[in-house]
């Protein structure tokens, strides 16, 4: 019989998770860089996310680039994520583990909607959430912010991966809050307008997508409000490609051609299909 | 220290990637400077305002002064997370403890809580409270249940990673029978000396008072704070 180490016979049962596999991970990955080899690493979100109270609700808003270690995996990925009609979050960190634990939150928010019989809350939402990342002990990578507008009035909390929440007037989230941070710090005020409110969210993601390596493409926002949710995908597309100055191509005959032979290959073809690549 | 090195082990688990910055892999802490003074008729407890995730501040008007019932408070540090989540539970079991009973809970139940929560689950948190409040039986009180698991009553309890630099401070000017606004002073005076010294600790100083009357919180901003010699 496989013994965990944790809960020899001698010793009281405890209940909750046991971990004792992360640590073992821990010593394999170790073992496997010595080796060259390394373990697969997971898709991080980079990320900067960041959300306001102005006068009327919230607004959230986040980049789009998705990474892979140094890689660009998906340059225009969702990261405001549908709780409830009223409520959104902002994910950043390890990407699935935001997805998934946002989609979960939906559906329990909307049985628990239901068994209530009334609007879901903000603050219920948050409260799930911290307590299952702690829960996870901080093993699932996922700082949120969630933002949305109920029955007692305009929220905005952030969440990190150990369970801690922090309740504030303006957040940011991700490696591109400091960044966003900075922005906000200088410019926000307590109940700003709609216009003034979402350009100051679009510069904060703008900072972040110019200043960190792991945010980019384009600027998110979610404006939410007692009449409801104004969801503008890709509202700003900051760092567009660069257009080339001139022409690099060299004109045919530049290099002088000093022998010609032509070889014809005798293939048949055997078959011929196009696929268009989705490319929007 | 087993808990610190739980927190350690945590780190490496995540991808060591170039893209997160050092201070976004850490742990939330809350650095921190916490303190109660008991007097006669009640308790005054104190607290900074900074959260950081290594380096960064992640939160700089963080209320450490949770309230558990309505005449008893705690103040957290260590872990963000951990005291949050050991707060909620024993605000849950107080008060259902609390209507069971149809009477207000005591001081040292609370306390109790804490501990058999904090001891029964010490090398998997990274938490040091002060339970203080007024009950009938015993008025003010301050309890403190440091890292471990110990529980133990104090007149006067400082908490926190800017706590060592005022046990000095403490020691020489607390007097036993001071009344509230000497108190109060005391109590801001130590947080003071504790945020110039300590890199985790800063922001405002947030006070509250506990009484049979009721509770009266204060927040005193930076530039406001008492001066003190500055080289």
């Amino acid at each position: 019989i496989m013994m965990n180490i944790d809960q020899r016979p001698c010793e009281s049962q405890r209940g909750g998770f046991s971990f004792e596999n992360s640590r073992r991970n821990a010593m394999l990955e170790e073992n496997l860089s010595k080796l060259g080899y390394s373990a697969p690493k997971a898709r991080k979100t980079g990320t900067t996310i960041a959300g306001i109270m102005y006068k009327d609700g919230v607004i959230l808003g986040a980049d789009t680039r998705a990474t892979d270690d140094m890689v660009v995996a998906d340059k225009n990925c969702m990261k405001i994520h549908y709780i409830a009609p009223n409520i959104y979050c902002c994910g950043a960190g390890v990407a699935a583990d935001a997805e998934i634990t946002t989609q979960m939150m939906a559906s329990n928010v909307e049985l628990h909607s239901l068994s209530t019989g009334r609007p879901p809350m903000v603050v219920t939402v948050t409260r799930q959430l911290k307590q299952l990342l702690f829960r996870y002990q901080g093993h699932i990578g996922s700082s949120l912010i969630v933002g949305g507008v109920d029955a007692t009035g305009t929220h905005l909390y952030s969440i990190y991966p150990h369970g801690s929440t922090d309740k504030l007037p303006y957040l940011t989230m991700g490696s591109g809050a400091a960044a966003a941070m900075s922005v906000f710090e200088d410019r926000y005020k307590p109940n700003m307008e709609l216009k003034e409110a979402k350009t100051l969210v679009r510069d904060a993601i703008a900072a972040g997508i110019f200043c960190d390596l792991g945010s980019g493409s384009n600027v998110d926002l979610c404006v939410i409000t007692k009449a409801g949710v104004e969801y503008l995908r890709g509202y700003d597309q900051p760092a567009q490609k660069g257009r080339k100055q001139g022409e690099y191509k060299y004109k045919p005959g530049t290099t002088a051609v000093l022998t010609k032979t032509v070889t014809p290959l005798s293939l048949d073809l055997v078959e011929e299909a196009v696929h268009l690549m989705d490319t929007k | 220290m087993a808990a610190s090195v739980a927190v350690a082990g945590a780190q490496h688990l995540s991808s060591v990637s170039d893209l997160v910055p050092d201070w976004a892999r850490q742990e939330v802490s809350t650095g921190t400077t916490i303190m109660a003074v008991e007097f006669d008729g009640g308790v005054v407890i104190g607290a900074d305002s900074r959260t950081t995730t290594g380096a960064y501040i992640a939160n700089r008007v963080t209320d450490k002064l949770t309230p558990i019932h309505d005449r008893i408070f705690c103040c957290r540090s260590g872990s963000a997370a951990d005291t949050q989540a050991i707060a909620d539970a024993v605000t849950y079991q107080l008060g259902f403890h609390s209507i069971e009973l149809d009477e207000p809970p005591l001081v040292r139940t609370a306390a109790n809580l804490f501990k058999e929560m904090c001891y029964r689950y010490r090398e998997e948190l990274m938490a040091g409270i002060i339970v203080a409040g007024w009950d009938k039986r015993r008025g003010g009180q301050v309890y403190t249940v440091p890292m471990g698991g110990m529980l133990v009553r104090q007149p006067v309890s400082v908490g926190g990673s800017g706590s060592s630099y005022v046990y000095g401070f403490v020691d020489s000017n607390y007097r036993s029978g001071m009344s509230k606004e000497e108190c109060l002073r005391f109590v801001a005076e130590a947080l003071t000396l504790a945020m110039e010294r300590d890199g985790s600790s800063g922001g405002v100083a947030r006070l509250a008072v506990i009484t049979e009357e009721g509770l009266e919180r204060r927040v005193i901003l930076g530039n406001e704070l008492p001066k003190f010699f500055s080289a």
